[in-house]
Protein backbone atom coordinates (compact mmCIF):
# COMPACT_ATOMS: atom_id res chain seq x y z
CA UNK A 1 0.00 0.00 0.00
CA UNK A 2 2.65 2.36 1.04
CA UNK A 3 4.90 1.98 -2.81
CA UNK A 4 1.16 1.92 -3.86
CA UNK A 5 0.72 5.81 -2.72
CA UNK A 6 4.39 6.55 -2.93
CA UNK A 7 4.22 5.63 -7.14
CA UNK A 8 0.97 7.57 -7.25
CA UNK A 9 2.63 10.35 -5.78
CA UNK A 10 5.93 10.05 -7.81
CA UNK A 11 3.63 9.78 -10.87
CA UNK A 12 1.73 12.79 -9.92
CA UNK A 13 5.08 14.42 -9.41
CA UNK A 14 6.00 13.73 -12.60
CA UNK A 15 2.91 15.00 -14.19
CA UNK A 16 2.79 18.19 -12.50
CA UNK A 17 6.47 18.63 -13.68
CA UNK A 18 5.93 17.98 -17.50
CA UNK A 19 2.83 20.69 -16.94
CA UNK A 20 5.13 23.45 -15.65
CA UNK A 21 7.61 22.63 -18.50
CA UNK A 22 5.20 22.95 -21.39
CA UNK A 23 3.61 26.09 -19.90
CA UNK A 24 7.26 27.68 -19.73
CA UNK A 25 8.50 26.71 -23.03
CA UNK A 26 4.89 28.04 -24.31
CA UNK A 27 5.15 31.01 -22.44
CA UNK A 28 8.78 31.88 -23.16
CA UNK A 29 8.15 30.81 -27.03
CA UNK A 30 6.58 34.02 -27.57
CA UNK A 31 9.90 35.73 -27.26
CA UNK A 32 11.19 33.84 -30.44
CA UNK A 33 9.15 35.76 -32.80
CA UNK A 34 11.52 37.49 -34.57
CA UNK A 35 10.62 41.23 -34.44
CA UNK A 36 8.07 42.75 -32.13
CA UNK A 37 4.47 40.81 -31.92
CA UNK A 38 3.06 44.78 -31.85
CA UNK A 39 4.76 45.27 -35.07
CA UNK A 40 3.88 42.11 -36.59
CA UNK A 41 -0.03 43.27 -35.75
CA UNK A 42 -0.08 46.64 -36.53
CA UNK A 43 2.05 46.47 -39.52
CA UNK A 44 5.52 48.63 -39.95
CA UNK A 45 3.08 52.11 -40.50
CA UNK A 46 2.65 51.78 -36.88
CA UNK A 47 3.49 54.97 -34.71
CA UNK A 48 5.64 54.85 -31.68
CA UNK A 49 2.26 55.54 -29.33
CA UNK A 50 0.55 53.09 -31.57
CA UNK A 51 2.97 50.34 -30.25
CA UNK A 52 3.59 51.89 -26.81
CA UNK A 53 0.18 51.37 -26.65
CA UNK A 54 -0.41 48.18 -27.67
CA UNK A 55 2.33 46.78 -25.58
CA UNK A 56 1.04 48.18 -22.60
CA UNK A 57 -2.36 46.19 -23.09
CA UNK A 58 -0.81 43.43 -23.38
CA UNK A 59 1.69 43.70 -21.02
CA UNK A 60 4.29 43.49 -23.84
CA UNK A 61 6.09 46.55 -22.14
CA UNK A 62 6.89 44.40 -18.94
CA UNK A 63 10.64 42.61 -19.17
CA UNK A 64 10.32 38.81 -20.36
CA UNK A 65 11.51 37.04 -17.72
CA UNK A 66 12.82 36.94 -14.39
CA UNK A 67 16.22 38.13 -15.45
CA UNK A 68 17.87 38.83 -19.02
CA UNK A 69 21.33 38.67 -19.63
CA UNK A 70 23.72 41.55 -21.45
CA UNK A 71 27.08 41.96 -22.25
CA UNK A 72 27.92 43.63 -18.99
CA UNK A 73 25.77 40.85 -17.02
CA UNK A 74 22.52 39.13 -15.98
CA UNK A 75 19.84 42.02 -15.33
CA UNK A 76 17.87 41.09 -12.72
CA UNK A 77 13.74 42.18 -13.03
CA UNK A 78 12.14 41.22 -10.12
CA UNK A 79 8.70 39.19 -10.53
CA UNK A 80 7.38 42.11 -12.39
CA UNK A 81 7.52 39.96 -15.30
CA UNK A 82 5.66 38.20 -18.65
CA UNK A 83 6.33 34.81 -17.20
CA UNK A 84 4.80 35.56 -14.05
CA UNK A 85 2.24 37.33 -15.41
CA UNK A 86 1.08 34.31 -17.46
CA UNK A 87 1.49 32.13 -15.06
CA UNK A 88 -0.77 34.50 -12.73
CA UNK A 89 -3.23 34.71 -15.21
CA UNK A 90 -3.46 31.09 -15.68
CA UNK A 91 -4.24 30.15 -12.42
CA UNK A 92 -7.10 32.83 -12.28
CA UNK A 93 -8.23 30.59 -15.76
CA UNK A 94 -7.23 33.83 -17.77
CA UNK A 95 -5.33 32.96 -20.79
CA UNK A 96 -4.84 36.32 -21.84
CA UNK A 97 -6.74 38.69 -24.35
CA UNK A 98 -6.39 38.04 -27.91
CA UNK A 99 -4.19 40.28 -29.82
CA UNK A 100 -6.39 40.46 -32.81
CA UNK A 101 -9.84 40.34 -31.31
CA UNK A 102 -9.55 41.33 -27.99
CA UNK A 103 -11.53 38.83 -26.64
CA UNK A 104 -10.55 36.41 -24.24
CA UNK A 105 -8.48 33.68 -25.25
CA UNK A 106 -10.27 31.13 -23.25
CA UNK A 107 -13.16 32.41 -24.77
CA UNK A 108 -12.42 31.85 -28.12
CA UNK A 109 -10.77 27.86 -27.54
CA UNK A 110 -14.21 27.02 -25.17
CA UNK A 111 -16.06 27.95 -28.03
CA UNK A 112 -14.24 25.41 -30.90
CA UNK A 113 -13.07 22.74 -28.17
CA UNK A 114 -15.94 20.97 -28.00
CA UNK A 115 -15.96 20.01 -31.66
CA UNK A 116 -12.36 19.23 -31.59
CA UNK A 117 -13.44 16.86 -28.56
CA UNK A 118 -16.09 15.56 -30.78
CA UNK A 119 -14.12 14.95 -33.72
CA UNK A 120 -12.10 12.87 -31.64
CA UNK A 121 -14.97 10.56 -30.03
CA UNK A 122 -16.08 9.75 -33.86
CA UNK A 123 -12.80 8.73 -35.14
CA UNK A 124 -11.99 6.84 -31.81
CA UNK A 125 -15.76 4.68 -32.78
CA UNK A 126 -14.56 4.76 -36.52
CA UNK A 127 -11.68 3.60 -35.26
CA UNK A 128 -12.79 0.45 -32.95
CA UNK A 129 -15.45 -0.51 -35.18
CA UNK A 130 -13.07 -1.22 -37.68
CA UNK A 131 -9.88 -2.71 -35.09
CA UNK A 132 -11.32 -5.22 -33.13
CA UNK A 133 -13.49 -7.72 -35.81
CA UNK A 134 -10.25 -7.13 -38.42
CA UNK A 135 -7.67 -7.64 -35.18
CA UNK A 136 -10.06 -10.56 -33.74
CA UNK A 137 -9.67 -12.22 -37.60
CA UNK A 138 -6.28 -11.62 -38.43
CA UNK A 139 -5.41 -13.15 -34.65
CA UNK A 140 -7.63 -16.14 -34.99
CA UNK A 141 -6.35 -17.08 -38.57
CA UNK A 142 -2.74 -16.09 -38.15
CA UNK A 143 -0.49 -16.73 -40.81
CA UNK A 144 -3.51 -17.51 -43.15
CA UNK A 145 -4.21 -14.82 -46.03
CA UNK A 146 -6.73 -13.12 -44.00
CA UNK A 147 -4.11 -12.32 -41.64
CA UNK A 148 -1.22 -11.16 -44.43
CA UNK A 149 -4.40 -9.25 -45.61
CA UNK A 150 -5.04 -7.30 -42.67
CA UNK A 151 -1.69 -6.34 -41.36
CA UNK A 152 -0.88 -5.25 -44.63
CA UNK A 153 -4.15 -2.93 -44.34
CA UNK A 154 -3.00 -2.04 -41.26
CA UNK A 155 -0.17 -0.82 -42.79
CA UNK A 156 -1.35 0.81 -45.17
CA UNK A 157 -3.38 2.95 -42.64
CA UNK A 158 -0.86 3.97 -40.41
CA UNK A 159 1.81 4.94 -43.30
CA UNK A 160 -0.94 6.57 -45.19
CA UNK A 161 -0.74 10.90 -43.71
CA UNK A 162 -3.81 11.95 -43.24
CA UNK A 163 -3.70 14.13 -45.73
CA UNK A 164 -3.65 11.88 -48.26
CA UNK A 165 -6.24 9.84 -46.77
CA UNK A 166 -8.29 13.19 -46.53
CA UNK A 167 -8.18 14.37 -50.08
CA UNK A 168 -8.94 11.06 -51.31
CA UNK A 169 -11.98 10.37 -49.19
CA UNK A 170 -13.23 13.94 -50.51
CA UNK A 171 -12.13 12.81 -53.60
CA UNK A 172 -14.42 9.14 -53.50
CA UNK A 173 -17.24 10.63 -51.92
CA UNK A 174 -17.76 13.97 -52.54
CA UNK A 175 -16.69 14.41 -56.08
CA UNK A 176 -17.59 11.08 -57.61
CA UNK A 177 -20.31 9.69 -55.15
CA UNK A 178 -21.24 13.24 -54.18
CA UNK A 179 -22.81 11.66 -51.14
CA UNK A 180 -20.65 13.76 -48.66
CA UNK A 181 -20.32 17.62 -49.26
CA UNK A 182 -16.78 18.14 -48.88
CA UNK A 183 -16.12 20.20 -45.85
CA UNK A 184 -17.77 21.98 -43.54
CA UNK A 185 -19.57 20.54 -40.45
CA UNK A 186 -22.93 22.14 -40.75
CA UNK A 187 -24.82 18.92 -40.82
CA UNK A 188 -24.42 15.81 -38.54
CA UNK A 189 -23.27 13.36 -41.14
CA UNK A 190 -20.45 15.87 -42.24
CA UNK A 191 -18.44 14.74 -39.35
CA UNK A 192 -18.22 11.01 -41.03
CA UNK A 193 -15.45 11.87 -43.46
CA UNK A 194 -13.38 13.91 -40.74
CA UNK A 195 -13.62 11.22 -38.59
CA UNK A 196 -12.64 8.40 -40.94
CA UNK A 197 -9.53 10.16 -42.37
CA UNK A 198 -8.54 10.90 -38.64
CA UNK A 199 -9.70 7.42 -37.36
CA UNK A 200 -7.43 5.61 -39.87
CA UNK A 201 -3.84 5.60 -38.70
CA UNK A 202 -5.71 5.03 -35.14
CA UNK A 203 -7.79 1.63 -36.70
CA UNK A 204 -4.44 0.33 -38.18
CA UNK A 205 -2.73 0.83 -35.11
CA UNK A 206 -5.82 -1.31 -32.85
CA UNK A 207 -5.44 -4.15 -35.30
CA UNK A 208 -2.37 -4.79 -34.83
CA UNK A 209 -2.63 -4.94 -31.28
CA UNK A 210 -5.73 -6.37 -30.89
CA UNK A 211 -4.13 -9.37 -33.10
CA UNK A 212 -1.03 -9.77 -31.28
CA UNK A 213 -3.22 -9.54 -28.36
CA UNK A 214 -5.48 -12.46 -29.15
CA UNK A 215 -2.77 -14.50 -30.32
CA UNK A 216 -0.91 -13.92 -27.15
CA UNK A 217 -4.16 -14.97 -24.95
CA UNK A 218 -5.27 -17.53 -27.10
CA UNK A 219 -2.06 -19.45 -25.92
CA UNK A 220 -3.25 -19.16 -22.16
CA UNK A 221 -3.90 -21.99 -20.05
CA UNK A 222 -7.60 -20.43 -19.02
CA UNK A 223 -8.61 -20.62 -23.13
CA UNK A 224 -7.55 -24.29 -22.78
CA UNK A 225 -9.63 -24.58 -19.86
CA UNK A 226 -12.46 -22.98 -21.16
CA UNK A 227 -12.90 -24.87 -24.72
CA UNK A 228 -12.67 -28.15 -22.14
CA UNK A 229 -15.77 -27.28 -20.48
CA UNK A 230 -17.21 -27.17 -24.10
CA UNK A 231 -17.60 -23.26 -24.67
CA UNK A 232 -18.30 -22.21 -27.98
CA UNK A 233 -15.07 -20.47 -29.72
CA UNK A 234 -17.51 -17.85 -30.48
CA UNK A 235 -17.75 -17.66 -26.42
CA UNK A 236 -14.10 -18.24 -25.96
CA UNK A 237 -13.07 -15.21 -28.03
CA UNK A 238 -15.09 -12.61 -27.52
CA UNK A 239 -16.35 -13.40 -23.56
CA UNK A 240 -12.45 -14.54 -22.45
CA UNK A 241 -10.00 -13.79 -24.72
CA UNK A 242 -10.93 -10.26 -25.68
CA UNK A 243 -11.98 -9.24 -21.94
CA UNK A 244 -8.09 -9.84 -21.51
CA UNK A 245 -6.54 -9.26 -25.00
CA UNK A 246 -7.81 -5.69 -24.69
CA UNK A 247 -6.09 -4.22 -21.55
CA UNK A 248 -3.07 -2.95 -24.03
CA UNK A 249 -5.98 -1.69 -26.38
CA UNK A 250 -7.08 0.70 -24.20
CA UNK A 251 -3.32 1.91 -23.08
CA UNK A 252 -3.30 3.07 -27.24
CA UNK A 253 -6.84 4.02 -27.18
CA UNK A 254 -5.94 6.25 -24.06
CA UNK A 255 -2.65 7.89 -25.61
CA UNK A 256 -4.15 8.03 -29.29
CA UNK A 257 -6.83 10.56 -27.70
CA UNK A 258 -3.78 12.79 -27.94
CA UNK A 259 -2.25 12.11 -30.87
CA UNK A 260 -5.96 12.41 -32.44
CA UNK A 261 -6.23 15.83 -30.94
CA UNK A 262 -3.20 17.09 -31.82
CA UNK A 263 -3.21 15.52 -35.23
CA UNK A 264 -6.82 17.08 -35.81
CA UNK A 265 -5.56 19.93 -37.02
CA UNK A 266 -4.59 18.57 -40.35
CA UNK A 267 -7.70 16.71 -40.44
CA UNK A 268 -9.76 20.11 -39.23
CA UNK A 269 -7.60 21.75 -42.00
CA UNK A 270 -9.14 19.37 -45.08
CA UNK A 271 -12.45 19.26 -43.96
CA UNK A 272 -12.69 22.90 -42.88
CA UNK A 273 -14.30 22.02 -39.54
CA UNK A 274 -14.56 24.25 -36.75
CA UNK A 275 -12.36 23.10 -34.22
CA UNK A 276 -9.58 23.76 -32.59
CA UNK A 277 -6.47 23.06 -34.93
CA UNK A 278 -8.38 25.36 -37.38
CA UNK A 279 -8.52 27.82 -34.55
CA UNK A 280 -5.06 27.59 -34.22
CA UNK A 281 -3.78 27.26 -37.51
CA UNK A 282 -6.10 30.27 -39.53
CA UNK A 283 -6.60 32.47 -36.21
CA UNK A 284 -3.33 32.03 -34.78
CA UNK A 285 -0.78 31.21 -36.87
CA UNK A 286 -2.26 32.77 -39.81
CA UNK A 287 -3.43 36.00 -38.55
CA UNK A 288 -0.19 36.15 -35.87
CA UNK A 289 -2.08 36.54 -33.29
CA UNK A 290 0.22 35.36 -30.90
CA UNK A 291 -1.56 35.03 -27.73
CA UNK A 292 -3.88 32.90 -29.07
CA UNK A 293 -1.18 30.72 -30.37
CA UNK A 294 0.14 30.24 -26.89
CA UNK A 295 -3.35 29.29 -25.52
CA UNK A 296 -4.35 26.83 -28.40
CA UNK A 297 -0.91 25.06 -28.45
CA UNK A 298 -1.49 25.15 -24.46
CA UNK A 299 -4.86 23.74 -24.46
CA UNK A 300 -4.01 21.05 -26.89
CA UNK A 301 -1.08 19.87 -25.39
CA UNK A 302 -2.27 19.67 -21.93
CA UNK A 303 -5.13 17.42 -23.24
CA UNK A 304 -3.01 15.51 -24.76
CA UNK A 305 -0.65 15.02 -21.20
CA UNK A 306 -4.08 14.58 -18.91
CA UNK A 307 -5.03 12.03 -21.30
CA UNK A 308 -1.93 10.01 -20.94
CA UNK A 309 -1.81 10.28 -17.57
CA UNK A 310 -4.72 9.39 -17.01
CA UNK A 311 -4.89 5.94 -19.06
CA UNK A 312 -1.93 4.95 -17.56
CA UNK A 313 -3.65 5.22 -14.28
CA UNK A 314 -6.60 2.96 -15.32
CA UNK A 315 -4.09 0.33 -17.37
CA UNK A 316 -2.53 0.22 -13.97
CA UNK A 317 -6.09 -0.01 -12.24
CA UNK A 318 -6.83 -2.92 -14.75
CA UNK A 319 -3.58 -5.12 -15.11
CA UNK A 320 -3.09 -6.32 -11.50
CA UNK A 321 0.71 -7.53 -12.89
CA UNK A 322 1.34 -3.81 -13.44
CA UNK A 323 -0.27 -2.48 -9.91
CA UNK A 324 1.61 -5.15 -7.86
CA UNK A 325 5.30 -4.77 -9.61
CA UNK B 1 14.04 -11.08 -44.02
CA UNK B 2 10.21 -11.10 -45.16
CA UNK B 3 8.75 -9.65 -48.66
CA UNK B 4 7.63 -6.60 -47.37
CA UNK B 5 10.93 -5.60 -46.45
CA UNK B 6 12.37 -5.72 -49.83
CA UNK B 7 9.78 -4.36 -51.87
CA UNK B 8 10.07 -1.54 -49.04
CA UNK B 9 14.13 -1.37 -49.93
CA UNK B 10 13.60 -1.37 -53.32
CA UNK B 11 10.99 1.43 -53.31
CA UNK B 12 13.35 3.26 -50.74
CA UNK B 13 16.14 2.77 -53.33
CA UNK B 14 14.24 4.61 -56.55
CA UNK B 15 13.31 7.21 -54.00
CA UNK B 16 17.05 8.41 -53.36
CA UNK B 17 18.91 7.68 -56.74
CA UNK B 18 15.38 10.11 -57.78
CA UNK B 19 16.29 12.72 -55.56
CA UNK B 20 19.98 12.18 -56.41
CA UNK B 21 19.55 12.02 -60.17
CA UNK B 22 16.92 14.74 -60.19
CA UNK B 23 18.49 17.23 -62.64
CA UNK B 24 18.93 14.52 -65.06
CA UNK B 25 15.03 12.68 -64.66
CA UNK B 26 12.98 15.68 -64.46
CA UNK B 27 11.56 16.76 -68.21
CA UNK B 28 11.10 20.30 -67.65
CA UNK B 29 11.84 23.39 -65.01
CA UNK B 30 10.24 22.91 -61.93
CA UNK B 31 8.99 26.50 -61.69
CA UNK B 32 8.45 27.31 -65.62
CA UNK B 33 4.45 28.83 -65.75
CA UNK B 34 2.56 28.16 -68.34
CA UNK B 35 -0.41 29.99 -68.44
CA UNK B 36 -1.83 28.18 -71.42
CA UNK B 37 -1.49 24.70 -70.17
CA UNK B 38 -3.17 24.81 -66.75
CA UNK B 39 -4.33 21.71 -65.46
CA UNK B 40 -3.18 19.87 -68.76
CA UNK B 41 -4.06 16.42 -68.25
CA UNK B 42 -1.44 13.14 -68.54
CA UNK B 43 0.17 13.52 -71.56
CA UNK B 44 3.28 12.38 -73.46
CA UNK B 45 4.61 15.83 -72.87
CA UNK B 46 3.69 16.51 -69.54
CA UNK B 47 3.68 12.43 -67.85
CA UNK B 48 1.77 13.48 -64.68
CA UNK B 49 -0.33 16.73 -65.95
CA UNK B 50 0.30 20.11 -65.49
CA UNK B 51 -0.88 22.15 -61.97
CA UNK B 52 -2.52 25.64 -61.59
CA UNK B 53 0.22 27.48 -62.94
CA UNK B 54 0.87 24.99 -65.88
CA UNK B 55 3.89 23.35 -64.13
CA UNK B 56 5.12 20.36 -64.83
CA UNK B 57 3.80 17.81 -62.22
CA UNK B 58 6.01 15.09 -62.76
CA UNK B 59 9.11 17.43 -62.63
CA UNK B 60 8.07 19.00 -59.39
CA UNK B 61 7.08 15.27 -58.07
CA UNK B 62 11.11 14.15 -59.02
CA UNK B 63 12.65 17.52 -57.32
CA UNK B 64 9.87 16.82 -54.19
CA UNK B 65 11.91 13.67 -53.61
CA UNK B 66 14.96 15.52 -52.88
CA UNK B 67 13.28 18.32 -50.39
CA UNK B 68 12.32 15.72 -48.70
CA UNK B 69 15.77 13.27 -48.76
CA UNK B 70 17.41 16.46 -47.65
CA UNK B 71 15.14 16.97 -44.89
CA UNK B 72 15.01 13.54 -43.76
CA UNK B 73 19.03 12.85 -43.65
CA UNK B 74 19.74 16.06 -41.92
CA UNK B 75 17.29 15.34 -39.51
CA UNK B 76 18.09 11.65 -38.56
CA UNK B 77 21.65 12.27 -38.67
CA UNK B 78 21.66 15.41 -36.01
CA UNK B 79 18.60 13.97 -34.18
CA UNK B 80 19.94 10.65 -33.84
CA UNK B 81 23.12 12.13 -32.79
CA UNK B 82 21.70 14.25 -29.79
CA UNK B 83 19.57 11.34 -29.26
CA UNK B 84 22.71 8.73 -29.44
CA UNK B 85 24.49 10.73 -27.16
CA UNK B 86 22.04 11.81 -24.52
CA UNK B 87 20.95 8.40 -24.55
CA UNK B 88 24.19 7.09 -23.79
CA UNK B 89 24.72 9.13 -21.12
CA UNK B 90 21.48 8.33 -18.87
CA UNK B 91 21.98 4.72 -19.87
CA UNK B 92 25.82 4.38 -18.70
CA UNK B 93 25.78 6.88 -15.32
CA UNK B 94 22.40 6.55 -14.37
CA UNK B 95 22.16 7.86 -10.50
CA UNK B 96 20.74 11.46 -10.78
CA UNK B 97 22.04 12.14 -14.62
CA UNK B 98 19.84 9.23 -15.34
CA UNK B 99 17.08 9.89 -13.21
CA UNK B 100 17.08 13.73 -14.50
CA UNK B 101 17.82 12.92 -18.59
CA UNK B 102 15.36 9.79 -18.52
CA UNK B 103 12.95 10.76 -15.92
CA UNK B 104 12.69 14.22 -16.36
CA UNK B 105 13.94 15.68 -19.88
CA UNK B 106 12.99 12.53 -21.91
CA UNK B 107 9.61 12.44 -20.37
CA UNK B 108 8.58 15.99 -21.07
CA UNK B 109 9.81 15.47 -24.88
CA UNK B 110 7.99 12.35 -25.12
CA UNK B 111 4.66 13.95 -23.14
CA UNK B 112 4.16 16.85 -25.97
CA UNK B 113 2.65 15.71 -29.26
CA UNK B 114 5.54 15.93 -31.41
CA UNK B 115 3.88 17.15 -34.35
CA UNK B 116 1.69 20.48 -32.13
CA UNK B 117 5.71 20.99 -30.79
CA UNK B 118 7.16 21.72 -34.35
CA UNK B 119 3.95 23.73 -35.52
CA UNK B 120 4.48 25.83 -32.23
CA UNK B 121 8.24 26.54 -33.53
CA UNK B 122 7.80 27.33 -37.07
CA UNK B 123 4.75 29.28 -35.79
CA UNK B 124 6.90 31.51 -33.73
CA UNK B 125 10.07 31.25 -35.37
CA UNK B 126 8.91 31.91 -39.04
CA UNK B 127 8.58 29.07 -41.97
CA UNK B 128 11.60 28.45 -43.82
CA UNK B 129 13.96 24.93 -44.88
CA UNK B 130 16.20 25.39 -42.05
CA UNK B 131 13.99 26.69 -39.21
CA UNK B 132 11.72 23.36 -40.36
CA UNK B 133 14.67 21.16 -39.98
CA UNK B 134 15.25 22.64 -36.27
CA UNK B 135 11.88 22.15 -35.56
CA UNK B 136 11.59 18.11 -36.62
CA UNK B 137 14.99 17.91 -35.34
CA UNK B 138 13.90 18.74 -31.54
CA UNK B 139 11.00 16.97 -31.60
CA UNK B 140 12.81 13.97 -32.93
CA UNK B 141 15.74 13.07 -30.71
CA UNK B 142 14.06 11.66 -28.11
CA UNK B 143 12.80 8.43 -30.05
CA UNK B 144 16.58 7.67 -30.32
CA UNK B 145 17.74 8.54 -27.28
CA UNK B 146 15.37 6.06 -25.28
CA UNK B 147 16.48 3.29 -27.68
CA UNK B 148 19.82 4.00 -27.16
CA UNK B 149 19.72 4.46 -23.09
CA UNK B 150 17.81 0.59 -22.89
CA UNK B 151 20.64 -0.51 -24.98
CA UNK B 152 23.48 0.69 -23.26
CA UNK B 153 21.45 -0.28 -19.74
CA UNK B 154 21.61 -3.60 -21.15
CA UNK B 155 25.35 -4.08 -22.89
CA UNK B 156 27.03 -2.11 -19.88
CA UNK B 157 26.15 -5.69 -17.97
CA UNK B 158 27.78 -7.54 -20.61
CA UNK B 159 31.26 -9.38 -19.96
CA UNK B 160 33.23 -7.71 -21.99
CA UNK B 161 32.46 -4.52 -20.58
CA UNK B 162 33.69 -5.39 -17.16
CA UNK B 163 36.59 -6.82 -18.46
CA UNK B 164 37.33 -3.57 -20.26
CA UNK B 165 36.78 -1.87 -17.21
CA UNK B 166 39.10 -4.08 -14.92
CA UNK B 167 41.89 -3.38 -17.80
CA UNK B 168 41.32 0.04 -16.21
CA UNK B 169 39.82 1.73 -19.47
CA UNK B 170 38.35 5.26 -19.39
CA UNK B 171 34.66 5.37 -18.55
CA UNK B 172 34.71 7.65 -22.42
CA UNK B 173 36.34 4.74 -23.92
CA UNK B 174 34.30 2.18 -22.63
CA UNK B 175 31.17 4.09 -23.85
CA UNK B 176 32.17 4.83 -27.30
CA UNK B 177 34.53 2.18 -27.95
CA UNK B 178 33.33 -1.03 -25.98
CA UNK B 179 29.24 -0.50 -25.31
CA UNK B 180 28.12 1.80 -28.33
CA UNK B 181 29.02 -0.60 -31.40
CA UNK B 182 27.40 -3.08 -29.24
CA UNK B 183 24.25 -0.90 -28.61
CA UNK B 184 23.66 0.14 -31.95
CA UNK B 185 21.34 -2.02 -33.86
CA UNK B 186 18.16 -1.48 -32.78
CA UNK B 187 18.94 2.32 -33.38
CA UNK B 188 18.64 1.37 -37.52
CA UNK B 189 15.11 0.34 -37.21
CA UNK B 190 14.74 3.69 -35.52
CA UNK B 191 16.36 5.71 -38.32
CA UNK B 192 14.30 4.09 -40.63
CA UNK B 193 11.34 4.42 -39.06
CA UNK B 194 12.62 8.39 -38.24
CA UNK B 195 13.06 8.85 -41.70
CA UNK B 196 9.67 7.92 -42.66
CA UNK B 197 8.74 10.13 -39.67
CA UNK B 198 10.81 12.92 -41.17
CA UNK B 199 9.13 12.81 -44.64
CA UNK B 200 6.07 12.74 -43.12
CA UNK B 201 6.33 15.94 -40.61
CA UNK B 202 8.18 17.83 -43.14
CA UNK B 203 5.01 17.00 -46.28
CA UNK B 204 2.30 17.82 -42.90
CA UNK B 205 3.91 21.21 -42.12
CA UNK B 206 4.55 22.09 -45.58
CA UNK B 207 0.77 21.37 -46.21
CA UNK B 208 -0.35 23.18 -43.42
CA UNK B 209 1.57 26.04 -44.85
CA UNK B 210 4.24 26.17 -42.14
CA UNK B 211 6.82 24.27 -44.10
CA UNK B 212 9.26 25.09 -46.83
CA UNK B 213 7.60 28.06 -48.74
CA UNK B 214 6.11 27.92 -52.58
CA UNK B 215 7.42 27.97 -55.07
CA UNK B 216 9.71 24.86 -53.86
CA UNK B 217 8.24 21.88 -54.99
CA UNK B 218 7.79 19.96 -51.42
CA UNK B 219 5.06 17.05 -51.62
CA UNK B 220 3.31 18.49 -48.90
CA UNK B 221 2.68 21.79 -50.78
CA UNK B 222 1.74 20.01 -53.95
CA UNK B 223 -1.13 18.62 -52.01
CA UNK B 224 -2.54 21.97 -50.40
CA UNK B 225 -2.38 22.96 -53.70
CA UNK B 226 -4.00 20.24 -55.72
CA UNK B 227 -7.33 19.69 -52.76
CA UNK B 228 -9.93 22.22 -53.98
CA UNK B 229 -13.09 20.56 -54.88
CA UNK B 230 -12.70 22.04 -58.48
CA UNK B 231 -9.25 20.78 -58.88
CA UNK B 232 -10.19 17.56 -57.49
CA UNK B 233 -13.56 17.47 -60.03
CA UNK B 234 -11.36 18.43 -63.21
CA UNK B 235 -7.75 17.74 -62.45
CA UNK B 236 -7.36 15.32 -59.88
CA UNK B 237 -3.77 14.26 -61.10
CA UNK B 238 -2.68 17.36 -59.36
CA UNK B 239 -3.04 15.75 -56.24
CA UNK B 240 -2.55 12.37 -57.24
CA UNK B 241 1.05 12.21 -58.06
CA UNK B 242 2.17 13.51 -55.09
CA UNK B 243 -0.17 11.67 -52.79
CA UNK B 244 1.37 8.70 -54.53
CA UNK B 245 4.77 9.74 -53.61
CA UNK B 246 4.34 10.54 -50.60
CA UNK B 247 2.69 7.77 -49.66
CA UNK B 248 5.13 5.05 -51.01
CA UNK B 249 7.94 6.71 -49.46
CA UNK B 250 6.61 6.53 -45.73
CA UNK B 251 5.05 3.34 -46.84
CA UNK B 252 8.71 1.94 -48.00
CA UNK B 253 10.57 3.40 -45.21
CA UNK B 254 8.40 2.02 -42.69
CA UNK B 255 8.43 -2.04 -44.37
CA UNK B 256 11.90 -1.54 -44.05
CA UNK B 257 12.41 -0.47 -40.79
CA UNK B 258 9.78 -3.29 -39.31
CA UNK B 259 11.60 -6.31 -41.41
CA UNK B 260 14.97 -4.93 -39.86
CA UNK B 261 13.02 -5.00 -36.76
CA UNK B 262 12.02 -8.69 -36.82
CA UNK B 263 15.16 -9.52 -38.61
CA UNK B 264 17.29 -7.82 -35.74
CA UNK B 265 14.86 -9.13 -32.99
CA UNK B 266 15.00 -13.43 -32.92
CA UNK B 267 12.00 -13.18 -30.80
CA UNK B 268 9.85 -11.56 -33.46
CA UNK B 269 10.94 -13.45 -36.11
CA UNK B 270 9.00 -16.19 -34.89
CA UNK B 271 5.74 -14.53 -34.35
Amino acid sequence: MKYKLLSFARQIGLLLLVVWTVVSLVTLLIELVPGSPATAILGDQATTEQINNFNQKHGLDKPAFFFSYKEEGFDWHGANNRYMDYWIGLLQGDLGTSFRTDRPVLGMILERYPSTIMLALASMIVAISIAVPLGVLAGTNKGTLIDNASSFVALLGISLPTFVIGPFLVYLFAVKLGWFSPTGSANPEDIILPAVTLGAALSAILTRMVRSSVIEELGEDYVRTARAKGLSERKVIYKHVLKNGLIPVVTILGLQLGVLLAGAIITEKIFNWQGLGLLLLDDGIGKRDYRLVQGCVLVISVTYILANSLTDLVYRWLDPRIRLS
Amino acid sequence: MNRLTYIGLAIAAVFILTAIFAPFIATHDTTAQDLMMRYAPVSAAHWFGTDALGRDVFSRVVYGARISLEVGIIVVVVSSFIGVFLGAVAGFYGGWVDKFLSGYLFNVFLAFPGLLLAIALVAFLGAGLGKLILALCIIGWVGYARVMRGQVLKVREYDFVQAARALGASNFRILFTHILPNAIQPLIVQASLGMAGAVLSEASLSFLGLGIPPPAPSWGTMIEEGRGFDILYNAPHVLFFPALAIALTVLAFNFLGDGLREYLDPKQRSR
